[in-house]
This record gives C-alpha cells, sequence and structure tokens, in this order.
C-alpha cells in the first residue's frame, strides 16, 4: 500500500516524535514541578526561557541548537570527545530537535494539572508517614498523570510535524532524518513530486486524527481510573 | 497527656494558647469559625510552622522552639482526620487504609490491628471500592481507619463532620463515641458545633480570636459567659456530670447529681444505661423553673433544692440565674426580669430548680466515673 519511501518517512517520523517525548518526559515533570512548587531568584526569567520555543521561529531554534550540540559546540563537542556521541545530522538529533520544540507544550500541560491538584493530598500523605520522594511517587505522580499523558499525546502529534527545527539542525537526509514533512517538502522540489507530496499529507492527516482518537479514548480510561 | 503551647502570627491574626489534653477522652477545641481552631491542628501535625511552641506527649517532645527541636511531620505519628476526608482517589479503601501503615518504620509498636478497625468502623464491605464510590459518613469512616492504622499517639480530628448533613452525622458520631472509650490516647476534636462537643468530650478549650478564653471540664467552661456568646442565647445551658443510677419503674433513668438525682428521658438508643456508667447531662436554661417553695400538683418530674449564686442581665427582658444544687454542680436558669424580682432572687437566696424529665439530654460515657 506504502512504497518503500513513504514507509520509511512514515516510520522515522513516529521513532522522531515517541523519543522526543522520552526525552521530553522527565525534564518537563521536573521544570513544571520547579515552576509550581518552589519558589526562587529568576523563577519569572526561567519560566519565560522554557516557553521561548513556542515564539521563536523554529529555524532559529535549529540554529542554537547546531551553536551548543554540532560537533564544534561546547556540549556537543563533550559529548563527541567523550562518548563518540554525534547529535548534529542525526535521527537522535531531530528527535532532540523535536524534543526543544515540543517542550513549552508538555510543561504546560503538567504545570495546569500540578496546579489543580488537591495539596491537601500530599499533606495527609505526610501525616501518614511519607517523605518527599514517596509522596511524589506515590500521590503527587498518579494524580497528575492525565496532565502527564494529555501533555505527552500533544507532543507526539507536533513531534510528527516538527520541521523547521529538524531540518536545520538534522539536515533532511533520507533515512535518518527525512520525517514526513521533510519528504513532504522534498516531494514539492521534485518534479512530478505531486502525487507523493499529496499521498504524504493523507498519510499525515490519518496519523493527526487516529492520534487524537486515541487520546481521547486513554484521558477517558485515566478519568475513570481517578474517579471523576 | 498531651502539653500544648503554640504562637503563631498570620498578618493581624495572632494566635496564641496553652492547652493540655488528658488521656484517654476527647478534649474538644470550640470557637466560632476563623477563631483559630484549625491552624492549632496544622501546627500541632507540623504541616505549618510556629513562631513558638511546645508540644509534648507523654514524655516525648514533639516541638521546642526554645530547643530547636522540631520534628517533621512525617516522623509524629500524629493521626489526622480533615474535614474533608482527604482519601487518595487513585487508591482503593483498602489501600488507603494500608497507606500509613506501610510506611511504619520497623519495629514501631502496632496496638492497632487491622481486623479490629475494619469491623469497628463497618468497612468490611467498602475495601475494595475507590473514594468516589463511598457516601460522605463512609470517607469519614475509612479517613479515621487509615488515621488509626498509622498507630498515632495523638488523633486530631479537624471538624470531621462539619461537611456531612444532620442524618450522615449521627451515622459517624457513634464510631467516634466508641473510639473515644477504647482508645488510650489524647484526642482532639475540632469543632464549632456545640451539641457534638456535648456529645463526645469530656474536656473543653474555648478559643475565641486566637485566643484562649477557658480550659477545662465541660461542666465548668458551660457556665463561661465567653461561650453563650459562642452558642447563641437559645443553646445557652449548664452540664452537669453524673453517674447512671438505674432505672425507676416507668422506665427512665435515674441519674445522681452530686447530691440531687434527675430523672431523665434518655431517648438515645446508643447505649445501655447500666448502673456506674457516667453520663453528661445539658440542661438548657429556657427549660429550668425557678420556684420559691416545693410546689405540688405538677407534671414535673425534677425538683431541686438550689442556691442562688448570681443573677445576670441576659437577652430582651430576661435574666440568667446561675443555681448551685451542690457538690459544685450547678444550673443556669433564664427566667424574666420580672419573675425574678417577684421571688426576690439574689445570691444565697434558697429556691426549688424545676426541670421536665424530657427536657434533659443526657449522653453516656461507657468510661466509669471516676
Amino acid at each position: 500500500m506504502l512504497s518503500p519511501a513513504e514507509s520509511e518517512a512514515l516510520l522515522l517520523s513516529l521513532s522522531v516524535a515517541a523519543r522526543s517525548v522520552a526525552f521530553n518526559l522527565p525534564f518537563a515533570i521536573a521544570v513544571a514541578w520547579l515552576l509550581t512548587r518552589t519558589r526562587f531568584a529568576g523563577r519569572t526569567v526561567f519560566d519565560a526561557f522554557v516557553h521561548l520555543p513556542l515564539v521563536l521561529p523554529p529555524v532559529v531554534v535549529g540554529y542554537l541548537l547546531l551553536v551548543l550540540f554540532g560537533v564544534r559546540g561546547p556540549i556537543g563537542g563533550w559529548l563527541h570527545e567523550t562518548f563518540g556521541i554525534r547529535l548534529a545530522f542525526t535521527g537522535t538529533g531531530a528527535a532532540l530537535a523535536t524534543a526543544v520544540m515540543s517542550f513549552p507544550l508538555v510543561v504546560r500541560s503538567i504545570r495546569i494539572s500540578l496546579e489543580g491538584m488537591d495539596r491537601g493530598l500530599e499533606d495527609a500523605a505526610r501525616t501518614l508517614g511519607a517523605g518527599p520522594v514517596d509522596r511524589f511517587f506515590s500521590i503527587t505522580l498518579p494524580l497528575i498523570a492525565p496532565g502527564i499523558l494529555a501533555g505527552a499525546v500533544t507532543a507526539f502529534a507536533a513531534g510528527l510535524g516538527e520541521f523547521g527545527a529538524v531540518i536545520t539542525f538534522a539536515s533532511n537526509i533520507p533515512g535518518e532524518t527525512r520525517t514526513l514533512p521533510l519528504a513532504l517538502y522534498t516531494a514539492l522540489q521534485t518534479p512530478d513530486g505531486d502525487a507523493l507530496a499529496a499521498r504524504l499529507a493523507a498519510i499525515s492527516l490519518t496519523l493527526g486524527l487516529a492520534g487524537l482518537l486515541i487520546a481521547e479514548f486513554l484521558a477517558r480510561r485515566l478519568r475513570h481510573l481517578l474517579g471523576r | 497527656m498531651l502539653r500544648v503551647q503554640l504562637v503563631k502570627r498570620r498578618g493581624e491574626f495572632l494566635l496564641d494558647v496553652d492547652f493540655c489534653a488528658p488521656v484517654p477522652g476527647i478534649t474538644a477545641l470550640f470557637g466560632r469559625s476563623g477563631c483559630g481552631k484549625s491552624t492549632v491542628i496544622s501546627l500541632l501535625a507540623g504541616l505549618l510552622d510556629p513562631d513558638e511552641a511546645r508540644v509534648q506527649i507523654g514524655e516525648d517532645t514533639l516541638v521546642d522552639t526554645g530547643r530547636r527541636i522540631d520534628v517533621d511531620a512525617r516522623h509524629r505519628r500524629i493521626g489526622v482526620v480533615f474535614q474533608d476526608s482527604r482519601l487518595f482517589p487513585h487508591l482503593s479503601v483498602l489501600q488507603n487504609l494500608q497507606y500509613g501503615a506501610r510506611r511504619l518504620p520497623r519495629g514501631t509498636p502496632a496496638p492497632v490491628r487491622f481486623d479490629d478497625v475494619v469491623s469497628m468502623l463497618g468497612l468490611e464491605t467498602l475495601t475494595a471500592r475507590r473514594p468516589h464510590q463511598l457516601s460522605g459518613g463512609e470517607r469519614q469512616r475509612v479517613a479515621l481507619g487509615r488515621a488509626l492504622l498509622s498507630q498515632p499517639r495523638l488523633l486530631l480530628l479537624d471538624e470531621p463532620l462539619a461537611s456531612l448533613d444532620l442524618a450522615r452525622r449521627e451515622e459517624v458520631l457513634p464510631y467516634f463515641e466508641r473510639l473515644r472509650d477504647s482508645l488510650s490516647i489524647p484526642i482532639v476534636y475540632v469543632s464549632h458545633q456545640f451539641d457534638e462537643v456535648l456529645r463526645l468530650a469530656t474536656r473543653v478549650v474555648l478559643l475565641d480570636a486566637g485566643k484562649l478564653l477557658a480550659e477545662g471540664e465541660l461542666a465548668a467552661v458551660s457556665r463561661h459567659p465567653a461561650l453563650r456568646e459562642i452558642v447563641g442565647p437559645d443553646a445557652v445551658g449548664a452540664v452537669m456530670q453524673g453517674v447512671v443510677e438505674g432505672t425507676d419503674d416507668a422506665g427512665l433513668t435515674k441519674v445522681r447529681v452530686g447530691d440531687a438525682e434527675f430523672i431523665v428521658d434518655e431517648s438515645a438508643p446508643l447505649f445501655q444505661k447500666t448502673p456506674g456508667q457516667r453520663i453528661q447531662i445539658q440542661v438548657l436554661a429556657r427549660d429550668v423553673i425557678v420556684a420559691a417553695s416545693r410546689p405540688a400538683g405538677l407534671s414535673v418530674r425534677n425538683a431541686v433544692q438550689a442556691r442562688v449564686v448570681s443573677v445576670e442581665p441576659d437577652v430582651g427582658r430576661a435574666v440568667l440565674v446561675e443555681l448551685d444544687i451542690g457538690r459544685t454542680a450547678t444550673l443556669l436558669a433564664r427566667i424574666t426580669a420580672r419573675a425574678s424580682e417577684e421571688l426576690g432572687l439574689g445570691p444565697d437566696k434558697q429556691v426549688w430548680a424545676l426541670i421536665k424529665a424530657v427536657s434533659l439530654r443526657g449522653h453516656v460515657f461507657t468510661a466509669p466515673a471516676r
């Protein structure tokens, strides 16, 4: 049904989006927790910094990643020399660029859950002998699970379509970083590529719709489990 | 014995209290909403930091700001039942009950047994449910069980019935009564409903605007002028502590208070009234009739000799007469100022106090009289 190039782009998109979500979640939970539960100097600046990818052109994000994580960049250079890891122009790099772009969305979603959670439940757990880490994993995390899930689904869906940051930082390498939108863009640049572009657009559409329906189903299940 | 000294400033509000709670028994923290009762609970539980404090349970010091002792809330082993129950919504009733028990340090003495708590609180059929499948009363029973199973040294009940309607309160109250009579740790019960205090507590700490107004046995605090203002004129009345003597041939309960004997039409069906049981009886001031001599030909069951202690102005055209009926037992009677003048009431005047048996509300404590 799908040509090898099409299924390659589809699988790559799914893989990049999934890896970007995996990158994102631990950091997003930590940042959302810091922003809702602690007061520290420079919190406002930190908050603004976290939201930067929402307002910056994706190409700028890709460029900044190239500066920082390129083989000659301060972080990228260190990673390359110490572990032999290269991020720029790789699939992992594409996932990183995607993760940075969707990070504010995930933080936002988790943060709303944290703010809406009844903190009295954490107090109750404390009087019952639970320490801070115990309280986080036994009470807080399960109760904000719907927010985490919503954030993850949004990030995954947005990640399938990330274009600017990926093409800048990870380039457009077939089988490595050429995800669906990049393949679509390439098809449009090619003579007689119209039919392929249309098929790729249809795949994206189907994927997006399926994603939204699955998210809704999961959210209902979770709400039911939490008794709301 | 629990000893508490707390100071906490919050903007304009200053909480400054100092009280004790004996073991066993319920000490009620009573006062209007916003008087600082719940702040006391948060400070005791360690969920709020005091400005100055000393809290001791028996020999153990939990907080002493002077000596820089401050045991973290999770290590205090204080069970708290909150007004809104705070059951964990993602856990079953069973998991909620086990939450505290699972986190006890190894070697902690665990005198409270799971099966006993479940049967005492009637939770057998609820364990598989989730909190949202419980009624308000059931939720509070589970919250109480959860607190008990954490093997507390002190139990704090923060308006546990305030969010329930009257019928639900009646459903939960007997469990608190049973708990009070079977537990050997101090219980602090916060409430702004005087009838709950009357039914459960033997000792009362009266708070207003962060200050302690009175502390002592319920019988003594019930005559305190400040209490009259808080409960409102219709609920003013003295509380007497007595001992059940038995039942008369008409099935009414005979209660000895000091030198006097009262006939009580006890309609609360919860406890067997057996001789020797301790009972607290509230006599509303508006239900007491004052007579110059013992009258005949009246339906009234109780006539006791009394000495007038004081006559004070009360609401409207009424006065409040404090009557000594012997052995420190006291009655309050609200009569019109006109009647008081006609009877020539004044300190040390000997009179008769008349009370209908059906006006007496008694609350039995299974603990024997001290």
